[in-house]
């Protein structure tokens, strides 16, 4: 079976750790938001910022990683059998049809895939960054004579995050829809995605 | 060579030695002046004014300066409202009113003899120097327009208590400054007791400890009241009639012209107080919509001396069998019941409510039109909200009483309540003749009918400031139910939420969800087949 090192080491840690720090700031900003209560607001929020200086930090590594190694490419989006994509998580993933896109080093995502990617790159991580920030910084704004609502900037901060909520959960269901169950999981491991996987299935 | 070395570095010891001979004379060292060695002062004082001549030989600009004062007037005209306030004027709810009780009342003035409308402002020596500047605890002043009792008097008359006589020229003799015991002697005891009226002022503050007030720690920095009161030619600085709600400026520095109030808390600490600590610029950042008191005075009447924190004078006048008034007290020793005052409620430790304020004050003064129907009177209304960006949340004793009105004017009313004679309240306890006469010095309309009407008063906190350990932590107004639940105007994080967004995006997560898991579900089924 041909195997491809898809994912390399930092992109595996900028993954994991990108990870954790998601999750951790939805468990602690929706404690903010006043969800419910498990550490209280003080230490919530406190670890809520300390998350985010962290993200931004790894952000500035992975932006950097992307325009230098040229992976951004891999983002660029495209219509080319997406209709076959989607057909297959309609449809052909329940006859246990193989996944009619074939992954390579230089295209990692399929089309709908590369589509929720940069819908995530371009709509709400900015949408939580910039309120996230304006939170953060909403007296100095105020001061340099922008004055925004804290309330608003609350509900934007709070709408991206619901939308970065949705994207986990179907993030999260997807890694299991691979040739097997723990593949993708695996692949973000070990860097390693079994390629011809599906096609083998087919032969068998 | 060596001989002559020898002879200087002689030198040199014996001029060490006769220096450390003639040391200087003994000194104080916190004046420039003992009082005990001036002539002036070396004699017997029959009176308090007799005091204030000898003071004003030397002080020559002194009593004028302090008529200057509502220290000496006890009123002021704000203004803003063009209102006329002070002593003199307002009516409160607790003692209710000054008026026809000042013989009483200004047992808390700086003066001699105020007992009626006759009393001579423009006259210097009847300004009380001592009462400010005794330090040895020993200066009194009786219910008699604040006469220091020369020799051991009755007070009140006819009490069979006796007050002892104080030695005028030795307090003379050793005058000083203004201390934490010469304010507090007043202020800690004002509404008639300890404690009674602020809530964040009472002798525990004579010399607190750190956990009661961080500033006047006795064994610590040791603030008086005139540490951030600074006074200026006798006008002490901080008023309770035109405060200030939202101090922008920042630290004082000496050498530049701060205009403003000094007894602010940013005139020393500034904006940005919070220095150190991974919170400190997010808690700075609260500055601009949270008084330092809100965070920093999680409670009032912390020192183990209660406050009173409700009044009910409808209750008054009920006797004993005897004919007699009652007194009645708590587990504590509190009187929570006097038949010449009604009923008290008293409270410790006590959490402050909090408004937006911004130092604007209008009082419901006599003649004011009151209204029983509109439920509770407000004995001062504060001004201030989110938007008008000079407000801050501030914590409130908020003092809530039944007090005496007329229902056909619809006034409050000056009852007369001190005093022997035959229409004084708490001699006669008869409400109709007590009111007539209070009025009647005022030249204020009365019906002849008293009912009684539900009022509250607001008292900003300032006092009692906790040390930072101690203050109120985040969790406490960031929530839903917290200290700031009422407070409207802001979006407090914890507090608030756009409960349509929270429904969308619920439902938005929720649907997901449900799409993932019946996807998988549809894959678990379609393997099994």
């Amino acid at each position: 079976m041909e195997r491809i090192y898809i994912f390399t080491r930092f992109e595996r840690f900028w993954h994991w750790t990108q990870a954790l720090l998601i999750i951790a700031m939805l468990v602690t900003g929706f404690e903010i938001h006043g969800t419910y209560k498990l550490l209280g607001f003080e230490k919530a929020s406190q670890l809520h910022t300390s998350a985010a200086w962290a993200l931004i930090t790894l952000w500035v590594f992975a932006i950097f990683w992307h325009f230098t190694t040229g992976e951004w490419r891999q983002y660029l989006p495209s219509f080319k059998n997406i209709d076959l994509v989607i057909r297959h998580y309609a449809w052909g993933i329940f006859q246990g049809e193989p996944h009619p896109f074939k992954m390579t080093r230089a295209r990692k995502h399929n089309p709908l895939q590369a589509f929720a990617y940069l819908g995530v790159k371009i709509m709400i991580n900015p949408l939580i960054w910039i309120s996230g920030l304006a939170y953060l910084y909403y007296n100095e704004l105020e001061a340099a004579g922008v004055a925004l609502n804290l309330g608003t900037i609350a509900l934007l901060h709070t709408a991206g995050a619901f939308m970065m909520l949705c994207f986990l959960i179907a993030h999260v269901y997807l890694i299991t829809t691979g040739h097997t169950v723990t593949a993708h999981l695996k692949a973000m491991i070990s860097g390693w995605e079994d390629a011809d996987a599906e096609h083998g299935k087919q032969a068998s | 060579m060596k001989f002559s070395i020898a002879i200087l570095l002689g030198g040199l010891l014996v001029a060490g030695a006769l220096h450390a001979v003639e040391a200087p004379a003994p000194s104080k060292l916190n004046t420039t002046a003992d009082h005990s060695k001036f002539k002036e002062l070396q004699r017997e004082f029959s009176s308090g004014p007799e005091v204030t001549k000898a003071c004003i030989t030397c002080h020559t600009e002194a009593a004028l300066q302090i008529h200057r004062t509502k220290h000496w007037t006890w009123e002021l005209l704000n203004p803003k409202t063009q209102q006329r306030l002070g002593k003199k004027h307002v009516i409160n709810n607790f003692c209710l009113s000054a008026g026809t009780n000042m013989g009483a009342c200004a047992t808390c003035h700086v003066g001699y003899g105020w007992t009626d409308a006759s009393f001579d402002f423009k006259s210097q020596e009847n300004v009380d120097c001592l009462v400010c500047h005794d330090t040895t605890g020993n200066y009194k002043k009786l219910p008699n327009g604040g006469q220091p009792p020369v020799k051991d008097t009755e007070s009140p008359p006819g009490s069979g208590k006796t007050v002892k006589a104080v030695d005028l020229a030795r307090i003379a003799q050793r005058v000083g400054k203004t201390s934490r015991d010469t304010c507090g002697a007043c202020h800690f005891f004002g509404g008639g007791g300890d404690g009674v009226k602020h809530g964040d002022m009472d002798s525990s503050l004579a010399a607190p400890d750190k956990v009661v007030d961080v500033h006047m720690d006795a064994l610590g920095l040791d603030f008086t009241c005139s540490t951030c009161h600074k006074a200026s030619s006798h006008d002490v600085a901080g008023s309770r009639y035109v405060p200030v709600g939202k101090d922008t400026d920042g630290a004082h520095i000496r050498g530049k012209a701060d205009k403003t109030n000094p007894a602010t808390c940013q005139s020393c600490h500034g904006q940005t107080p919070h220095k150190a600590g991974s919170q400190a610029s997010k808690l700075n950042q609260h500055t601009d919509k949270v008084a330092c008191q809100t965070c920093h005075i999680p409670e009032f009447a912390r020192g183990g001396v209660a406050t009173k924190m409700g009044w009910d004078w409808s209750t008054a006048g009920q006797l004993d069998a005897d004919g007699k008034p009652i007194l009645k007290k708590d587990e504590h020793g509190h009187v929570i019941y006097d038949s010449r005052k009604g009923d008290f409620l008293l409270a410790e430790n006590v959490t402050p409510e909090y408004a937006w304020f911004n130092g604007d004050v209008t009082y419901t003064l006599l003649g004011d039109k009151v209204d029983k129907s509109e439920g509770v009177t407000m004995i001062n209304m504060l001004g201030g909200s989110a938007g008008d960006g000079r407000s801050l949340i501030w914590p409130m004793k908020v003092m809530r009483s039944t007090q005496p009105y007329d229902p056909v004017n619809k006034t409050l009313v000056k009852p007369h309540l001190s005093g022997d004679d035959d229409t004084a309240y708490w001699t006669n306890f008869n409400w109709e003749k007590a009111v007539a006469t209070g009025m009647k010095e005022d030249g204020a309309p009365f019906s002849g009918k008293v009912d009684f009407i539900k009022t509250e008063m607001s008292w900003p906190i300032t006092h009692m400031v906790a040390p930072k350990g101690e203050s109120v932590g985040c969790n406490e107004c960031h929530a839903r139910g917290g200290l700031l639940e009422k407070i409207e105007g802001i979006y407090i994080p914890g507090r608030d939420a756009n409960q349509t967004l929270n429904l969308i995006g619920w439902l938005a997560a929720a649907g997901t969800l449900a799409g993932v898991l019946l996807h998988g579900l549809v894959r678990i089924v379609r393997r099994k087949n």
